[in-house]
């Protein structure tokens, strides 16, 4: 899919040196409309053997049984070693105690930030807890005044309010997916710090669409922290010009009294369960996931590879922009394993986006979250009631 | 009877089209509408439950449903007549006698109609921009405060109503100029030698001549305008607070996003129905005015 699906094809013939009789058809997908092309190919019975999947699809996937479970391939495999994986990345594949993937590339967010304007607010090194980053955050909104900004959170993306969410020990859903969680303590702090970012002007209330250029705008210092994932790396070392390239860095999400988790995210391979071609899958599966294969694929797309041996790589290890990465990567959780998660980040954003607006108090944000995701979740209860007595 | 049998002969292929493509898929979405097919129900038909009208009524007691209603219904009230009379004065100009290079102008006009809407929603997302958009530019030369176009609830819809008014007005104005041409000049004279000026022979010869085409223009942009989507879609995503989220919009987002087509057929069967009884009543008022 996207990038990734351009770039199989400069990995395959090496695959294909190695196996001369397995002939390897690629489909390339656009990200956009890839969720619904696999439905639809779903729906006719068209699936394909291999496929990247996005790992916040799996569970939707494995709802629909279209995925194979993968425990016993992996069990036999000398390449694909599990321990070698980061947990919450390997977590990301597992639904209702199955296995149905294996991490590709991993995707997390962190701190991209200006170093020479936290410098001038008084600060030699980026936030590690929430209390730090709220002191700079103030302090650097104290310096430029009203028309700038310390933190860029755009309304219209639900990840940074998730990011802060998955910090806290209370999970975001409860009763094995059953309810939202959203009233718990945690989540309430986490719309607290959130809403708190708007209220003290430290946050622009605006959408994505609005800041069309993130990367220039904090060159610009229109803000000084910026939440993203690691494309940002190589947007920012195009699109900022040389003399700025000394001012920013990345940092590990500070947490509420430590380092804080992120998202698990990024793309998984998995294998769909009508294929006829099973062995010969999982022989490509086993190849794209060799650390060796990793590494080109890495210096071809960027993406960061989801093994530890292959972070030892010179070019990874001593990339001091990806070092952040590599910390934030042993501090990933899953986001809700549930097919209806794309629905409920989206319903968390829209209450945020209320509550930032003075529509609802938090409190009222929180009960109205619970009572839309408690509907949304209806379904699966349902269903789950049903499956128990088998 | 023979001529009958011919004549059901020669409709047959189009009626089987029609019924092939139209009402069979119509009554299938309906059906799909009384259940809660959703993406369980697509791995297995066995977790379909027939709801009866149990969506219509969730749909009824939802705030998204009455919201995108009120955002569809704002944008029909504000944006039709907007357009209407958009097209009307750019015929009127194009038709004047005073006009030179009519041509030029009718394509200039007629040019947002047949370009990409996502490539001028684009353009217009920049001319929108709250600080470096050309507008908002404008404005502060007035001396008036810049306005987060799309980014305040209160201001985004109107700006969607303006994109769509300038991307559309082109359809009916070329409509409006062909009634014109069509209106027979020795009317005008009449109503010289009379002694009307220009505003009094715009109101009783030109706008009574126009009616017919009126109704026609008012039908067509009232159906286009409920179904508003492309705009919202491409400019704002439904945002910010979903003060730009249409009823097509929601049902795009049940169905396609969230795989609810059950709850989403039902959502198209009651625009459908507002539709129809809109168009009712704009055929019949015209009816009346007609008689009296």
């Amino acid at each position: 899919m996207g990038r990734e699906g351009e770039v199989i094809a400069k990995l395959l013939p090496q695959f294909q040196r190695l196996h001369p009789d397995i002939e390897v058809r690629v489909q390339q997908l656009p990200w956009n409309t890839a969720h619904q092309k696999l439905l639809t190919a779903f729906a006719g019975g068209a699936t394909p053997d291999l496929c990247q999947l996005g790992n916040s699809w799996i569970p939707e996937f494995a709802a629909l049984e279209a995925l194979e479970p993968l425990e016993t391939s992996v069990a036999g495999s000398s390449v694909v070693q599990s321990a070698d994986y980061f947990p919450g990345i390997w977590q990301t594949n597992v639904v209702e105690g199955r296995l149905y993937g294996v991490p590709w590339y991993v995707d997390t967010r962190l701190l991209f930030y200006r170093r020479d304007l936290l410098a001038q607010a008084g600060f030699s090194s980026p936030p590690r807890t929430w209390n730090e980053w709220r002191q700079m955050l103030a302090a650097i909104k104290a310096r430029v005044g009203p028309d700038r900004y310390s933190v860029l959170l755009p309304l219209n993306e639900f990840e940074p309010l998730l990011v802060l969410a998955l910090q806290q020990p209370e999970p975001l859903l409860r009763d094995g997916g059953r309810f939202g969680n959203f009233e718990s303590s945690g989540f309430h702090r986490a719309l607290e710090f959130y809403t708190e970012a708007f209220t003290n002007g430290w946050a622009p209330p605006v959408e994505n669409t609005q800041v069309p250029n993130a990367w220039e705008e904090l060159g610009r210092g229109y803000y000084s922290f910026y939440i993203s994932g690691p494309w940002s790396i190589g947007e920012f070392k195009r699109r900022l010009p040389p003399e700025q390239q000394a001012s920013w860095m990345t940092a590990p999400m500070p947490g509420p009294d430590g380092p804080g988790a992120s998202l698990a995210g990024g793309s998984s391979l998995v294998m769909f369960r009508r294929s006829h071609h099973k062995p010969e899958a999982w022989l490509l599966l086993e190849f794209l996931s060799s650390p060796a294969t990793q590494r080109r694929f890495y210096a071809l797309t960027g993406d960061l590879p989801p093994r530890r041996s292959t972070w030892e790589a010179p070019e990874l290890a001593d990339n001091v922009y990806a070092r952040a990465f590599r910390e934030q990567l042993e501090q990933v959780k899953p986001a809700p394993r549930v097919p209806q998660l794309e629905r409920i980040v989206t319903e968390m954003r829209l209450v945020a986006e209320r509550v930032v607006h003075g529509d609802l108090s938090i409190d009222q944000g929180t009960i109205e979250l619970d009572r839309t995701v408690d509907a949304v979740l209806a379904k699966r209860r349902w269903m789950l009631a049903r499956e128990a007595p088998r | 009877m023979r001529a009958g049998l011919a004549g059901w002969a020669f409709a047959a292929p189009a009626l089987l089209i029609i019924g092939v493509f139209f009402f069979v898929p119509v009554l299938g979405a309906f059906a799909v509408s009384l259940t809660d097919f959703d993406l369980y129900a697509l791995a297995d038909l066995h977790n379909l439950r027939f709801v009866g009208l149990g969506n219509y009524l969730e749909l009824l007691h939802s705030r998204d449903f009455w919201r995108a209603l009120g955002n569809t219904c704002y944008f029909v009230i504000a944006g039709v007549p907007l357009s209407i009379a958009a097209s009307l004065g750019a015929a009127l100009l194009i038709n004047s006698r005073l006009t030179r290079l009519p041509a030029l102008f009718r394509t200039v006009f007629f040019a947002p109609v047949v370009a990409t809407l996502v490539a001028v929603a684009l353009v217009w997302r920049y001319l929108l921009h709250t600080r470096y958009g050309l507008i908002n530019w404008a404005l502060g030369g007035l001396g008036l405060h810049p306005i987060d176009w799309l980014g305040d609830p209160h201001w985004a819809l109107p700006a969607i109503i303006l994109f769509a008014v300038w991307k559309n007005f082109g359809y009916n104005m070329i409509i409006f100029v062909a009634a014109l041409q069509s209106i027979p000049a020795d009317l005008y004279e009449a109503a010289h030698l009379d002694g009307a000026n220009g505003w009094q022979t715009f109101r009783r010869v030109t706008l009574p001549l126009l009616r017919p085409t009126m109704l026609l223009v008012g039908v067509l942009t009232v159906a286009g305008y409920f179904q508003l989507f492309a705009e919202p879609y491409v400019m704002t995503e439904g945002g910010p607070l979903q003060s730009t989220t249409s009823v097509l919009y929601l049902m795009y987002e049940q169905g396609f996003k969230w795989w609810n087509l059950g709850l989403a057929s039902a959502i198209a069967f009651l625009l459908f129905l507002i539709m129809l009884a809109v168009t009712a009543l704009e055929l019949r008022f015209s009816r009346q005015r007609e008689s009296a």
